[in-house]
Order: C-alpha cells, then sequence, then structure tokens
C-alpha cells in the first residue's frame, strides 16, 4: 500500500511566532519543527505500512529550510519526503494550497493520503477536506481509530455528539486526530539512516501547476490589517480565606451573569 | 449581498450556532437564508424565520461532509448566492473546506464577527494563539466563512420560516464513505458550542469524579461542561467536550475555568470568552494572567459553595 503524510513544517513551539507587517505572511525565519499533530500521521502511516507493506512518502509545501523538519518524519521510518518549494508559492491561502497539494498527490497515486490534525500556526482544519473534493476521493476526517479491513477502511471519528464509526474504501483521505495514537520517538539508527533516504524537492513547473494558482495569485482571501487584540479589563484577584464563593457571585451578578 | 447559513441539526433540532450566523447575517445587511440538508428533515428548518431552503435525500441521511458539498454547489448555482456561511463543527469545517475546493472560492475560517465595509465583506479572525487580530476578506465570489462557535447568539425565536425545496445529484466519490455507526451521546443541557455559560475542568480537579462539582454548578447556570486535552487523554471526561488547539474554539459569555493551569493550547480555544473566572489553588498559573476573576483556592472547596449560592439565588 501506498502512503502519502501531508504535513506542515511550522515554527518551534518556543519561538514567538509573528506576521510579517508588510506581507501579512508568518515569519518563518526562526526554529521550526514538524507540525506535531502532523507527527501522529506520519506514526499511523508507520503503523498501517508495518501491518500491511508499503511505502510512506511524506509530501510538504514550505521554503527551502523545510527539508531540515521533514527528516524527522524519515527518522521515524518513513521511506521518502517530497517537498513542494517555489517562490511562486509563498502565501498561498486555503484554494492555492490545495491545488498544489494535489498536483504532488497525483504524481504519487497514493492509496491513501493522510492528514494531521490542525496546524498550530494557521489553526485550519480544512484542507484535508479541500484536498479530498479536489483529487474527487473519499474522505473520513476527525479520525481516532483506523482499521484496514478487506482493502476497506473503518475509521472512528470523534464528532460534538461521540464517535461515528465510518468506512470507505481505497483510495481515500483520511485526517487523523491527535488521539489516534503515541508516536514514536527516531532511534539513533533511524536518524543516522534518514540522511540517505530519498528527499526531492520540487518547484510549480515540476508539478506543473499555472504560477497563477499559487502563491497570492491564486488565493480567494485576503488579509486587510492586522491589530493587537484589545487588552482584558483589570482583573479581580481572590484568595480564598472560606468565602471566595460569595465574592465569585457578588462578581457575576454585578455584571448580570447570573 | 446573497448569503446561505448552512443550518446543522441533530435529533430533529436546529444547532444554535447556525442561527446564530444566520441571524448575525441578517443583522449586517445580507440577503441571508437558512439552507437545511439531511433525511427527513421536512420540518426542521421551519423555526429559522425567512428564508430556507431544504434538501430532503435519503444521500443526506448520515452526518457525513461529501454529500453536503454536492448539494451546496447545487443550490450556489440555483440560487444564485455569493456567500455561504457556517458555524464551526467538525461535520461544518469538512463541508465548508469541499465546497471552497469544488467552487474554487476563497474560505476563512475561524471568524469572530462579520460586518459589510459598502460592497465588501470583512470578517474579523483572531491568529497566532489569538495574539494579533486579523481583519481579512475575499477575492472574487462565491465567499465562504466558517464562524468561531458562540461568536453570535442566536434569537429566542426567529418566526417561521417559508421553505422552498431542491434537490441535487451527488458525485460518485461524495457517497462512497458509509456510517456504521452513528454517535448517541446522552446529552443533558446544551453542548459547549452552544453555551452561554461553561464551567470548564482540568487535572487540578484532583479525580475524574470531581467533574460531578462542574456538572452540578453548569445545571446551576444553565450552562456546558468542558474539559481540558490533559483530562481528556487521562479519560476523565469525553473528547467532545475538549475545549484548546486540538478541541473546540468556544467563546461563551462566561468561562468558569477550575483547576485548570492555562496551557496555551487551552488558552487558544477558550480566551475571547466574555469574562474568565479561573479557579485554582496554584498563584502562579498561567491562567490568571488572562483571566478576569483570579481566584487562588481549592476548587473542592469553592465549587460546592458557588453551586449553593447559585442555587439558592436562581430560588
Amino acid at each position: 500500500m501506498k502512503i502519502a503524510v501531508c504535513a506542515k513544517v511550522v515554527p518551534d513551539a518556543s519561538a514567538h511566532k509573528r506576521l510579517d507587517p508588510a506581507t501579512f505572511r508568518l515569519d518563518r525565519s526562526g526554529e521550526s519543527t514538524l507540525n506535531p499533530t502532523d507527527v501522529n500521521a506520519v506514526e499511523e502511516a508507520l503503523r498501517l505500512k508495518e501491518a500491511h507493506e508499503g511505502e510512506v512518502t511524506v509530501l510538504s509545501l514550505g521554503p527551502p529550510k523545510a527539508m531540515e523538519a521533514l527528516r524527522k518524519a524519515l527518522a521515524m521510518g518513513a521511506d521518502r519526503t517530497v517537498l513542494v518549494s517555489d517562490d511562486g508559492a509563498a502565501g498561498s491561502d486555503l484554494l492555492a494550497t490545495t491545488a498544489l497539494l494535489a498536483a504532488a498527490l497525483e504524481r504519487e497515486s497514493a492509496d491513501l493520503v493522510l492528514f494531521g490534525q490542525a496546524s498550530s500556526d494557521a489553526d485550519g482544519a480544512v484542507l484535508w477536506a479541500a484536498v479530498a473534493d479536489r483529487l474527487r476521493r473519499p474522505l473520513i476526517s476527525q479520525v481516532a481509530n483506523l482499521k484496514l479491513e478487506g482493502g476497506e477502511l473503518i475509521g472512528k471519528r470523534q464528532t460534538e455528539f461521540g464517535y461515528d464509526v465510518i468506512a470507505a474504501p481505497l483510495p481515500a483521505v483520511v485526517a487523523v486526530s491527535d488521539a489516534i495514537n503515541e508516536p514514536r520517538y527516531p532511534s539513533l539508527k533511524g536518524i543516522m539512516g534518514a540522511k540517505s533516504k530519498p528527499a526531492e524537492t520540487l518547484s510549480l513547473a515540476d508539478l506543473g501547476v499555472d504560477a497563477a494558482a499559487a502563491g497570492e495569485a491564486g488565493s480567494r482571501t485576503k488579509v486587510l490589517t492586522l491589530t493587537p487584540p484589545a487588552p482584558r479589563g483589570d482583573q479581580v484577584r481572590i484568595e480564598d480565606n472560606g468565602n471566595a464563593a460569595e465574592k465569585i457571585v457578588a462578581y457575576l451578578a454585578e455584571r448580570k451573569l447570573l | 449581498m446573497t448569503a446561505l447559513v448552512f443550518l446543522e441539526h441533530h435529533e430533529g433540532e436546529l444547532e444554535k450556532g447556525g442561527l446564530g450566523v444566520l441571524a448575525r447575517a441578517r443583522a449586517i445587511g445580507l440577503d441571508a437564508a437558512g439552507v437545511v440538508l439531511g433525511s427527513g428533515v421536512g420540518e426542521v428548518g421551519a423555526s429559522a424565520g425567512g428564508q430556507v431552503y431544504v434538501c430532503d435525500d435519503p444521500a443526506l441521511a448520515s452526518p457525513l461532509p461529501q454529500p453536503r458539498v454536492d448539494a451546496l454547489a447545487a443550490l450556489v448555482a440555483q440560487s444564485g448566492a455569493d456567500t455561504v456561511l457556517f458555524a464551526a463543527s467538525v461535520l461544518a469545517a469538512d463541508v465548508a473546506a469541499g465546497l471552497a475546493s469544488r467552487l474554487g472560492a476563497g474560505l476563512n475560517w475561524d471568524l469572530t464577527d462579520l460586518r459589510l465595509e459598502g460592497e465588501e465583506l470583512v470578517g474579523v479572525r483572531p491568529a497566532l494563539g489569538d495574539t494579533v487580530i486579523a481583519d481579512v476578506t475575499w477575492v472574487g465570489a462565491p465567499r465562504f466563512g466558517l464562524v468561531r462557535s458562540g461568536a453570535f447568539e442566536a434569537p429566542e425565536s426567529s418566526g417561521d420560516a417559508t421553505v422552498e425545496s431542491f434537490s441535487a445529484t451527488f458525485e460518485d466519490f461524495s457517497t462512497q464513505a458509509r456510517m456504521l455507526e452513528q454517535a448517541h451521546e446522552e446529552a443533558s443541557g446544551p453542548s459547549i458550542e452552544d453555551a452561554d455559560v461553561i464551567v470548564a475542568g482540568g487535572r487540578g480537579l484532583g479525580k475524574p469524579d470531581n467533574f460531578a462539582l462542574c456538572e452540578a454548578l453548569a445545571k446551576e447556570l444553565g450552562g456546558a461542561v468542558a474539559a481540558t486535552r490533559a483530562v481528556v487523554d487521562a479519560g476523565w471526561y469525553p473528547y467532545s467536550a475538549q475545549v484548546g488547539q486540538t478541541g473546540k474554539s468556544v467563546s461563551p459569555k462566561l468561562y468558569v475555568a477550575c483547576g485548570i493551569s492555562g496551557a496555551i493550547q487551552h488558552k487558544v480555544g477558550m480566551q475571547s470568552s466574555g469574562t474568565i473566572v479561573a479557579i485554582n489553588k496554584d498563584p502562579n498559573a498561567p491562567i490568571f494572567d488572562f483571566a478576569d476573576v483570579a481566584v487562588i483556592g481549592d476548587v473542592e472547596q469553592i465549587l460546592p459553595k458557588l453551586t449553593e449560592l447559585v442555587r439558592a439565588r436562581n430560588a
């Protein structure tokens, strides 16, 4: 089975994230890392490969240096990485990103395309559904448990109302929840071996994607202005001396919140 | 500007989130109609007021996103709507993104407000953990928007709707995923998406049984119970109640955080709440950096008293 994992390289959790005030784009100059919930998708791909054999490709879109962070997936056990990197792709919104990823995925003709949950920088949880529609494949998202039985995927999906169980034939697109597994740590052997695994970088031209469909030209949303959030009002501090509950009630009553 | 608002429904009732978005769309001057999709949903949309489109088809029986993309794409074409808005949910996010891809249009998500500036629709989108507020818009039409839970209040009543049926054809790939077992969680009280008041619990509750303290207070406040990722992972409370980066983003009028440290992953899901009351025995807990009321004390002591006082006021 061929599995493609779509993964994003995001600023490291310790980095101060900022949007460039001129371009409104995220400043990606600092330390970066594999988006934490995408690591769950890599892990799930490796488990499926271990159970059913196959190949795991990790596919990403980002600046050239994103390749460094993608090596973590290779060290965990993925077979190869493909990075779509092109100045013309910078500033892509959901629609432009979908066009680029779908073009890269079509080259892979994977049986299963896996996504992680929301990215830690854009907080979106939307890409997989757009890609599934573009590829015209069935979709199961928010999957907390995934099995392959008789050539069919069975996913347990987290919803507001509990768990749905959904089946879909291959080829399919699946987005996993971070509850699905505990990702492994790369072994020393894995880290050493990662260096010799195939790591391919593709341009828009390589993908045959028109420049008008990528980056800002291919985007259908834009940022108008950035402003700092309004500060919250003064804080009321209550040390509990046995009467905290009364003080909370008084505060809420005064603001008509009861 | 003609807008469609996706009205999600559960057990025969419209969800408040969609009704709130519909009310807001109408209030800012959009010519907005509701859309109800499902099987056997004839009367479900009748309380949404104004114009409501209904597609009643067995292909829409299960709450799966892809047939809904087909139906909405058909309705956008038939109605000439230039805007489609959704209240965020697991289902709505998939439908909105699929539709944006299908129609080659823009989607903005996590919106906390919408306004018209002349002929331009502008959304307010807190970004990077709500550390910066972006005003966003769309290039061309149609425009698609996902609104953060709790951003707009649903009216008490929207009045009777004029219901118009429409039909759709479904793509082969859209109907390949099938529901084997649909969730039926017994819900008591409002869901966290719909609640004006949320009482949330974290590790600092000490033990799973202490969620009963949160539930008792939530009941008296007419609210819902939420949980942090740590306690959901530990199996203390179901995922459907999880607030934070990998759960729901909510903005109720009142958020009572009980034994929650306030890690960034939780903060991003609740910091746009109206009033935040935090109870924690650690005076250095990060949640006190952004709570309106910082209560340093033991939740096991304070919550039962608080519940009793609220009950007395309600009586």
